[in-house]
């Protein structure tokens, strides 16, 4: 059996179904969308049930090897590190799927993009052969463009433009690593080229050379993050893409770029990520506060949101260059945290827009005391987003602190601030939006969520709730992943992890 | 519950051995009752979530269900002081919820003399309080909600109070900022409200940056988060461990925590503030219970503060009194020009919280503790009277008041039994814990300690203030003619009964830790794990309290003097509006002007529309830049045909219908130059790379 193989092609297939209805029933292409975005989340249970949590290398690997001289292959695998961003993408798929009601205007186009967008996502975070993660990582390039240029609001084109070239532009360095590493990779091997992920792992990389393929693939990666100061197509593409690609966007996507880092950067170039590490946790640091500040004067609650995921993202990259466990593992779990909060965030932004095809914030007031529930989930998710202790956002947060702390104290107090800032940005967007009296007519008579909208949320208010409370399930199948990484690290460059607490030699640290 | 109960069988038994650990007094493990402890942080976690969901089913919309649990709380407080009375219980069971490398995330529950007093506090007065306010909420729109998340208040407060960690009481201390933010904003109609409620959770949250890092920091030095494993490095002693080390920077950070929650200058802005939220909110959250829970963390870390040589924490001591002390005076000052009834308790409350907070500074655990026990059922009680006082004349404003000891006779009385307890008047219970605190600053003083002296002037000033404007405010509200226009009346009995209840508490609460006559008070606060060093016993000094005495009934006669005539009550008022330092007073010292355009404004203005303008302009300007820069090299390169893919996207388009039009105007071959020329670039890097 090839579980994950059969993971990547379902939603293939469903795309498939999907395309193939009849343009005269075209009532059916909603309800089979959604059908067929459940089996990779079966698949995906199945896969959870059966992984081993203490094993730090990479389980249900596959290999078929295409072509022995060029050592290409259909090479997949799941480790720690990658394990719950599936998980994260099987459980936002269908539920964004479900959440596409309001597309009417080429329904099956948008489904069967959605469905590809899956599968290129799935294949990004389980291939174990360059060339195959990178076929993945452009596929997904091809239906987010569609989704944003087709479907999006009134500046869709200059959006999708702008996405489609700045990673390109990333991709190219990206791809010029890739070779770079398959050709190298071939030469110790005695073939022309290998691009099996475990082969490049174990090449022996001159310092130069690693910082240079550190620097293309950090590019890359860091354009999808997004990183400051490569961030600005992000909120372009969120205010223009419909609901269900800025959720996928914020939820997935922007995670290649977070697993790329860890995946490629830091395992491969452990020398040139000791190098670097300042510089990325400065990024990550000033993409906090930056992300924070200007998210606070946004009048547009998606674009504030999408600012919003600026500074979050620059608490993963400060957390995963702290290079530590708890750091990195942290970063991983906000991650995920990320794509839940600000997945639902964007949906209930969308199933807000659905009502009054506006999302800007002074169109608002009040609203509360028409909509109840919703502004109920809202202020939930607001919460969960700034952090709230006891739910998801939280444990990634301040594990990243604590990670963070011991190697770069600064950082991680600069970092708080963004925590207060993220309580300023969502509680004042709040206040606008649903307390108050209304003051718009328009909205005197808005209807509360219904069943299908709660369905959709009602899934993801459990599980950030689960992941605040017991986060343990998850930490402990992250964190051998995350050591290994570690210990690579240190076994090549010397560089030893900070220890778990703060330095005592005379005159280390801040304090002493 | 699943999970609670799959993980139920694990639970790890830490049971403190006695003799040693115990600091000299023999403690227990408390046995079953300690053991099922969880059910009082639990059952009011879960039942919130009841009372939304079918509170409005219920006959009493919800009430029963919040108050049924406060009542089961308080019982069981009352269950766990009396056992530990009979025999000092010290014991904690934790059980871990997660582990982040070597770090251990335990929730658990400790079962000692200090937690046990908040156990009772929390479950007595609030369920006091939650009697008195189905009266008082009656009628409410969202009366249900209202007791959802009042219950769910008295959970993370629980939380908070049974924590055996900085983690777990981190969550406790959110969770209460949670409930103390969607309180304050109950009547969210109205923006003011909710603007009170935003600068409560926002200003804790800068508090709270502190608390996180403190947290952080002791977890770094301590290698785990857990205060037992903190308080056992303290109990060893050893000056070249690392929290001896780092100890200055956790206990000042932990402070700044403490002093968001405790109101305590110059983060106190947002107690008076919260005073938006209704009377009984007031009452047990922003009075009695949730404020105090910076006092708590400092008692629970109590000999990490201490450390007499210095190490440790022992260097942010002094910083505390003094903090402490700066609040107790001056912000008591700022009760006298409020009008407000609320304000001036809520002013009075954060003085209050200094004299606790100066107390734990000075290194006066017990006295510290004891004032915090005292206060809650009296100022509780004063609260809840002014609630009764607002609920008959319609209005906060005392210029509404006036003569209202007739038509309300019961609260009257006790609201006077309140101030006495507050104002600290022989036997009434603040007499006693104030007064052990002053006695403890002074002997801190006379220890050779400058800043004790200082404080301990300001807490003899506090003395006079506290008189004054509590005098003041009784003359205004109960004394003259009645000044209002609605039709005062006494209220009903579910809300005079637990007015009754506190001021029984108020009047003789103070002899559960007289010293020379009787100290259980000081037993069952030393029931811990770890000792608490060595800290100056409580002692009244009758001396002290004589001058104490006569500095209050001075205060209380010029109040009288002032306010309590009827006739020229305007003019006397004039008269009392002294040039200077009124005006300051009015304005709250400017403090508030200061962080509203001093800081709030400029971030929330100009310093993100800047950041916002070198976003769109400089960077995104770049971008843009390049774009056209792009389009005019891809001009240069048309050779590229793009009629295959063209193709392509038309033949799409065919498929999608309607799209169809849009999809061939964008694409119209740029996406493919743009890749063409990628692709080239990818070549020269491909070699470069390989090359090196």
């Amino acid at each position: 059996m090839a579980p994950l193989t059969l993971l990547v092609a379902l939603p293939l297939l469903g795309a498939l179904a999907v395309a193939a209805v009849p343009r005269r029933r075209p009532e059916v292409i909603f309800p089979l969308a959604i059908a067929v975005s459940l089996p990779p989340l079966a698949v995906v249970l199945w896969i959870l049930a059966s992984f081993e949590p203490g094993d730090p290398g990479f389980q249900l690997v596959e290999s078929v090897r295409w072509s022995a001289e060029l050592g290409i292959g259909w090479r997949l695998g799941i480790d720690g590190i990658s394990l719950f961003l599936v998980v994260l993408t099987t459980v936002l798929m269908p539920l964004a799927i479900a959440a596409s009601k309001s597309i009417v205007e080429g329904r099956k186009a948008y489904m069967v993009s959605m469905l590809v967008l899956e599968t290129g996502l799935l294949g990004v975070f389980v291939a174990l052969d360059l060339v195959v993660f990178f076929a993945f990582f452009e596929i997904v390039l091809v239906p987010m463009y569609l989704l944003i240029g087709l479907w999006g609001s009134e500046r869709r084109r200059y959006a999708a433009m702008k996405f489609v070239l700045y990673t390109a532009i990333g991709s190219a360095f990206l791809l010029a690593g890739i070779l770079a590493l398959g050709l190298a990779a071939g030469e110790a091997g005695g073939a022309l080229a290998s691009f099996d992920f475990r082969d490049v792992a174990a090449l022996d990389l001159s310092v130069g050379a690693q910082r240079w393929l550190f620097v293309a693939f950090a590019l890359a990666f860091a354009i999808k993050v997004p990183v400051f100061p490569l961030h600005t197509w992000l909120p372009d593409a969120h205010t223009e893409a419909p609901t269900a690609g800025s959720v996928v966007l914020a939820g997935v996507l922007l995670k290649m770029g977070t697993y790329g880092l860890v995946r490629f950067n830091l395992t491969l170039f452990p020398q040139a990520s000791v190098d670097f590490a300042g510089i990325m946790v400065a990024l990550g640091v000033v993409g906090i506060v930056y992300g924070a500040a200007v998210a606070i004067v946004q009048p547009d609650v998606k674009r504030l949101v999408a600012y919003s995921s600026i500074s979050h993202l620059g608490f993963v990259v400060l957390g995963t260059f702290a290079l530590t466990v708890q750091g990195i593992g942290g970063g991983i779990f906000l991650g995920v945290s990320h794509g839940l909060t600000t997945g639902a965030l964007f949906l209930l932004i969308g199933m807000l827009y659905d009502r009054r095809h506006t999302r800007r914030i002074d169109a608002f007031g009040g609203i509360a005391s028409v909509m109840p529930v919703y502004a109920g989930v809202f202020l939930f998710m607001a919460f969960a987003s700034a952090g709230l202790p006891a739910l998801s956002g939280f444990v990634g947060e301040f594990t990243v602190l604590l990670g963070s702390f011991p190697s770069y104290p600064a950082a991680a107090i600069a970092a708080g601030s963004g925590v207060v800032l993220a309580a300023v940005y969502l509680l004042w967007a709040y206040e606008r939006i649903f307390t108050g009296p209304v003051t718009e007519p328009e909205n005197e008579a808005l209807d509360d969520l219904d069943g299908r909208e709660l369905a959709i949320l009602v899934p993801l208010v459990a599980l950030v709730l689960v992941l605040g409370l017991y986060p343990r399930p998850v930490l402990d199948r992250i964190e051998p992943a995350v050591s290994a990484v570690l210990e690579r690290i240190e076994a090549e460059t010397g560089h030893v992890a900070p220890a778990p607490a703060l330095e005592l030699h005379v005159g280390g640290g801040e304090e002493g | 519950m699943g999970i609670l109960a799959a993980i139920l069988p694990s639970v790890t038994l830490l049971l403190a051995a006695g003799g040693e650990e115990g600091g000299g007094v023999h403690v227990s493990d408390g046995g079953a009752l300690a053991q099922w402890a969880w059910l009082i942080v639990v059952v009011p976690l879960v039942v919130p979530f009841l009372i939304v969901f079918f509170g409005k089913r219920l006959p009493f919309g919800g009430w029963e269900l919040a108050v049924g649990t406060l009542a089961f709380i308080g019982l069981y407080g009352t269950a766990l002081l009396l056992q530990n009375a009979a025999n000092p219980i010290a014991t904690e069971f934790t059980v871990e919820v997660a582990r982040i490398g070597s770090y251990a995330i335990e929730w658990g529950w400790v079962v000692d003399g200090l937690s046990i007093m908040m156990y009772f506090l929390v479950g007595v007065v609030g369920f006091l309080v939650f009697v008195y306010a189905k009266g008082y909420m009656e009628g409410d729109i969202r009366f249900t909600w209202f007791f959802a998340s009042f219950t769910l208040f008295a959970g993370g407060m629980l939380v908070l109070v049974s924590s055996p960690n900085l983690i777990q009481l981190i969550v406790g201390w959110e969770l209460v900022g949670l409930a103390s933010y969607l309180l304050i904003g109950h009547y969210w109609e109205d923006h003011a409200n909710v603007d009170a409620a935003n600068k409560a959770f926002m200003t804790n949250k800068v508090a709270d940056a502190g608390l996180f890092i403190g947290a952080i920091i002791m977890a770094l030095s301590v290698g785990s988060f857990s205060f037992h494993d903190a308080l056992a490095v303290v109990a060893e002693g050893d000056a070249g461990s690392r929290l001896a080390v780092f100890g200055f920077w956790a206990g000042l950070a932990l402070f700044v925590g403490a002093m968001g929650k405790s109101a305590q200058f110059p983060l106190h802005v947002w107690l008076p503030d919260a005073m938006a939220g209704p009377t009984p909110v007031s009452a047990l959250m922003h009075a009695a219970t949730m404020v105090t829970a910076g006092v708590y963390l400092l008692g629970r870390l109590f000999p990490f503060y201490l450390d007499h040589a210095g190490i440790f924490a022992g260097g942010v001591r002094p910083i505390i009194m003094v903090i402490g002390g700066i609040t107790l005076f001056f912000m008591g000052l700022l009760a006298f020009v409020q009008n407000d009834i609320k304000k001036v308790l809520a002013y009075s409350t954060v003085s209050q919280l200094g004299y606790m907070v100066a107390a734990m500074g000075a290194g006066a655990y017990t006295a510290g503790l004891f004032h915090l026990f005292t206060h809650a059922f009296f100022k509780a009680l004063l609260f809840l009277g002014a609630g009764s006082v607002i609920h008959a004349v319609h209005s906060n404003d005392m210029s509404d008041m006036g003569g209202l000891r007739t038509y309300m006779p019961k609260t009257f009385w006790t609201f006077v039994v309140g101030t006495l307890a507050l104002i600290g008047l022989f036997p009434f219970a603040g007499f006693w814990s104030k007064d052990e605190i002053i006695a403890s600053l002074y002997a801190a003083g006379q220890d050779g300690s400058g800043a004790a002296w200082f404080v301990f002037a300001l807490a003899v000033g506090g003395s006079f203030v506290t008189a004054f404007y509590m005098g003041r405010a009784v003359f205004l509200t109960f004394f003259g003619e009645y000044k209002g226009h609605a039709h005062p009346h006494e209220s009903p009995t579910t809300m005079t009964a637990p007015l009754v209840g506190l001021a029984v508490m108020a009047a003789v609460g103070g002899f559960l830790n007289a010293p020379g006559i009787a100290t259980p008070f000081t037993e069952w606060l030393a029931a811990r794990r770890f000792p608490m060093g060595d800290h100056h016993a409580e002692a009244v000094n009758w001396g002290l309290a004589g001058l104490v005495t006569l500095v209050l009934l001075v205060a209380v006669f010029l109040a009288y003097r002032i306010f309590a005539p009827d006739a020229e009550t305007q003019a006397d008022r004039d008269r009392f509006e002294i040039p200077v330092l009124y005006p300051i007073l009015r304005r709250l010292y400017y403090l508030d002007d200061l962080y509203l355009d001093g800081v709030v404004r400029p971030i929330m203005g100009p310093v993100a529309r800047l950041v916002l303008w070198v976003d769109m302009v400089v960077v995104d300007g770049i971008v843009n830049g390049a774009g056209v820069l792009a389009r005019a090299l891809s001009r240069a390169v048309r050779g590229v045909d793009a009629r295959v893919v063209d193709g392509f996207y038309d033949g799409l388009a065919a498929t999608t219908g309607g799209g169809g039009s849009v999809l061939r105007l964008f694409f119209t071959g740029k996406v493919q130059q743009y890749a063409a020329l990628g692709f080239a670039g990818v070549v020269v890097l491909a070699v470069v790379f390989v090359v090196f």
